[in-house]
């Protein structure tokens, strides 16, 4: 007998000595929230949430990203963006450099990186990225030190149910909220470790 | 002689990995009492993470209907189990992942340094993983030439210490600040001498230390949180973007996942996306989750193996009233709440589980003779069962595990034990009324052993168990049945 199949008639054999009815699973949680997604509501909780963890957060009307982004890159000289970044969020007045599968010792000589997101979850502060052409791979929203990450508010939902169904879980994802911390020196949360030391969310109105 | 065949349980292998303490609950405990640092450092630290878990967890309206969406999702994944692992192996591999089965800690252990020496590596970066602490699965390892780089802080903090962990979640919770600062002085090179013991310092220093190790590893070997069984997805849930660095900038990646971290579907996630963070670090969402499936080309590591361990488990899954030990998502707010763990941390337990969880899963790992003194060391307060996020009812099974104890070593003919004799005795003059009444009036003899406060403070062996750490008080005068029939009988 291989391990495979020890392992599996091991559970099965612990399995056996009862009966197990599979029962249904209760889910009497909240599955939505009050707020609609993409409402003020939604977008005011977001940033609540977001600034408690030491993010910062700024906003843009809709078609004007680019000087919002600009101001949150601050002091950055090169910066790296995905292939597929809208080229109006792209940064025109420092060096920006569209990864084509740079190398993370590259990607270390970079100062930002401006993202695209997925969807955002109001409640508890969450940014998700799923690696699409706007996104990029993941490794470029973690080696650079500052992370921008412009969000429409259209993609901002209330509850953590409502925020895993809009995403596909077979793609590469990363969910971001706050700054990299670290609660190891006597569980007091910490900023900044291995990951960008600044997060700014840009808040971008959805066209209408 | 087989085993499993016969539906024996299997359990995790001696001489191996951290399971087992050298000494029994009670003497550990003891020698870690009478350090006055550890204690102030684990009162602080259980006190702030406890304050911060109640206050997001009050946040929450629907927390109760969350424990018990959670406790129900384990429960039934628990109960075909097999089918799961199953679908977990067809959906990574049908995604480019390899799915590699070990019965024990030996097994992968085997496994993992084969697949780290077919890259012809001889360092790796590690993610905190508490499965890979168990199996010991860095000794192994330096057995064969391979250096495993701890990256995660608390995790460096003890491998650079040459320390073992005391928490599931912060396995240097027993350190403070001044002595983090120490240990980097002294094992960090190129740290800077004029180093502050203030935290954002000593994040930046291990920032600097491991940044490097990062840009260059090509190998790194990771637990799991969670295995989605009908995507073939797993996440790991972290803070400081060390487990991002893991996972993504190698060439391989190796995740050891024990068989129970199994959750049947996509959906199963938002309940314990919910419970765990809070729970765990006190926040409403811990900074960083990953999540992948397989191989994604182009982004990530393109080699990808994931090692399914039992090491015990499916012993555990086997015991009725243990099973559900299994459910944990380590989060560890049983360990914050316990008034033990709070007094003695984590090393007296002696397994790299400790707290109430690590009292009711490591006997069921070993079997329950090889930590026999574990299911004791708790009050049987409740606290742990108050706040575990999956319901699991720590106390009841921890007094299954005492009586386990009890018939195991009756059958296996040893010496019966003080307390045995005691309550044999015990059991014999209380089932007549006669010898009852009888024993009670004997007892008035113990007045001869009160001090002068009423106290009895030192009896013979095997009594002397009990009054090592407490006073008995003495005996009254009039037993209660003799005072009944004085004050009350019929015909006063």
């Amino acid at each position: 007998m291989n391990a495979r199949e020890e392992v599996l008639a091991r559970i099965r054999s612990a399995n056996a000595s009862a009966a197990r009815p599979i029962a249904e699973v209760p889910r009497d949680y909240a599955a939505t929230g009050t707020r609609t997604p993409g409402t003020s509501e939604a977008v005011d909780l977001l940033e609540d949430r977001l600034v408690d963890y030491k993010a910062t957060v700024t906003h843009a009307a809709a078609g004007a990203a680019t000087a919002a982004i600009a101001s949150a890159l601050g002091t950055a000289q090169r910066v790296v963006v995905p292939p597929g970044l809208p080229v109006a969020w792209r940064p025109d007045l420092v060096e920006c450099v569209v990864d084509d599968g740079l190398s993370a010792a590259e990607l270390d000589r970079v100062d930002a990186a401006v993202t695209a997101a997925t969807v955002a979850c109001a409640v508890t502060g969450t940014i998700v990225l799923d690696g699409s052409p706007d996104q990029g791979r993941r490794a470029i929203s973690l080696v650079p030190d500052r992370l921008v990450c412009v969000v429409r508010t259209d993609q901002i939902v209330e509850t953590v149910p409502e925020m895993l169904a809009r995403l596909e879980p077979t793609r590469p994802l990363t969910f971001i909220s706050g700054p990299s911390a670290t609660s190891d020196i006597e569980l007091d949360r910490v900023e900044g470790v291995h990951g960008p030391r600044t997060l700014h969310v840009v808040l971008v109105a959805a066209e209408t | 002689m087989t085993e499993t065949f016969l539906g024996l349980p299997t359990t995790a292998p001696r001489g191996v990995g951290h399971l087992r303490g050298d000494r029994s609950f009670p003497a550990a405990a003891r020698e870690a009492l009478s350090d006055s640092q550890l204690r102030h450092n684990l009162a602080h630290a259980t006190s702030t993470i406890r304050a911060k878990r109640a206050r997001v967890v009050g946040e929450v309206d629907d927390w109760e209907p969350l424990r018990l969406a959670g406790e129900a999702i384990k429960t039934a994944t628990m109960a075909r189990l097999d089918e799961h692992l199953l679908t977990l192996e067809a959906a990574v591999t049908a995604r480019g992942g390899v799915v590699h089965w070990a019965r024990d800690a030996n097994e992968a252990n085997g496994i993992v340094t084969e697949l780290v020496q077919a890259t012809g590596e001889t360092e790796v970066v590690k993610v905190k993983s508490m499965a890979t602490q168990e199996i010991g699965l860095n000794e192994a390892l330096a057995e064969a030439g391979i250096a495993a780089y701890e990256t995660d802080l608390a995790e460096l903090i003890v491998q650079l210490g040459d320390d073992q962990p005391s928490h599931i979640l912060v396995p240097a919770i027993h350190r403070n600040r001044a002595e983090i600062r120490e240990i980097f002085l002294r094992e960090m090179p190129g740290v800077p001498r004029d180093l502050t013991d203030d935290p954002p310092a000593l994040a930046e220093a291990a920032r600097r230390h491991l940044r490097a190790k990062f840009l260059s590893a090509k190998v790194a070997v990771s637990g799991a949180n969670f295995g989605i069984a009908e995507t073939g997805t797993l996440l790991v849930v972290e803070s400081e973007g060390n487990g991002r660095m893991c996972l993504t900038l190698p060439e391989t990646l190796i995740t050891v996942m024990g068989v129970e971290k199994l959750l049947p579907t996509w959906r199963d996630l938002e309940v314990f996306l919910q419970l765990l963070p809070r729970s765990s670090t006190g926040e409403r969402m811990n900074p960083y989750t990953s999540a992948w499936t397989g191989v994604t080309p182009g982004d990530g590591p393109q080699a990808f193996h994931l090692v399914l361990l039992d090491n015990g488990r499916s012993a555990a899954l086997a015991d009725e009233v243990g099973r559900s030990a299994l459910h944990c998502i380590r989060c560890s707010a049983c360990l914050n709440v316990c008034p033990v763990y709070e007094r003695t941390g984590g090393h007296a337990y002696g397994s790299v589980y400790p707290g109430p969880i690590g009292a009711v899963l490591s006997p069921q790992l070993t079997g329950v003779q090889d930590n026999a003194s574990l299911p004791y060391a708790s009050s049987l307060c409740g606290a742990c069962f108050d706040v575990c996020p999956v319901r699991i009812d720590i106390p009841s099974i921890l007094v299954d595990l005492r009586r386990r104890h009890v018939e195991e070593t009756a059958a296996g003919g040893r010496v019966p034990s003080g307390e045995q004799v005691v309550m044999a005795a015990a059991a014999w003059v209380m089932s007549d009324v006669g010898r009852w009444r009888r024993a009670g009036r004997a007892g008035r003899l113990g007045r001869l052993l009160a001090r002068r406060r009423g106290q009895i403070g030192t009896l013979p062996p095997p009594l002397s168990g009990w009054t090592t750490s407490r006073d008995l008080p003495a005996p009254p005068e009039e037993t209660f049945r003799d005072w009944w029939a004085r004050t009350r009988a019929p015909g006063r």
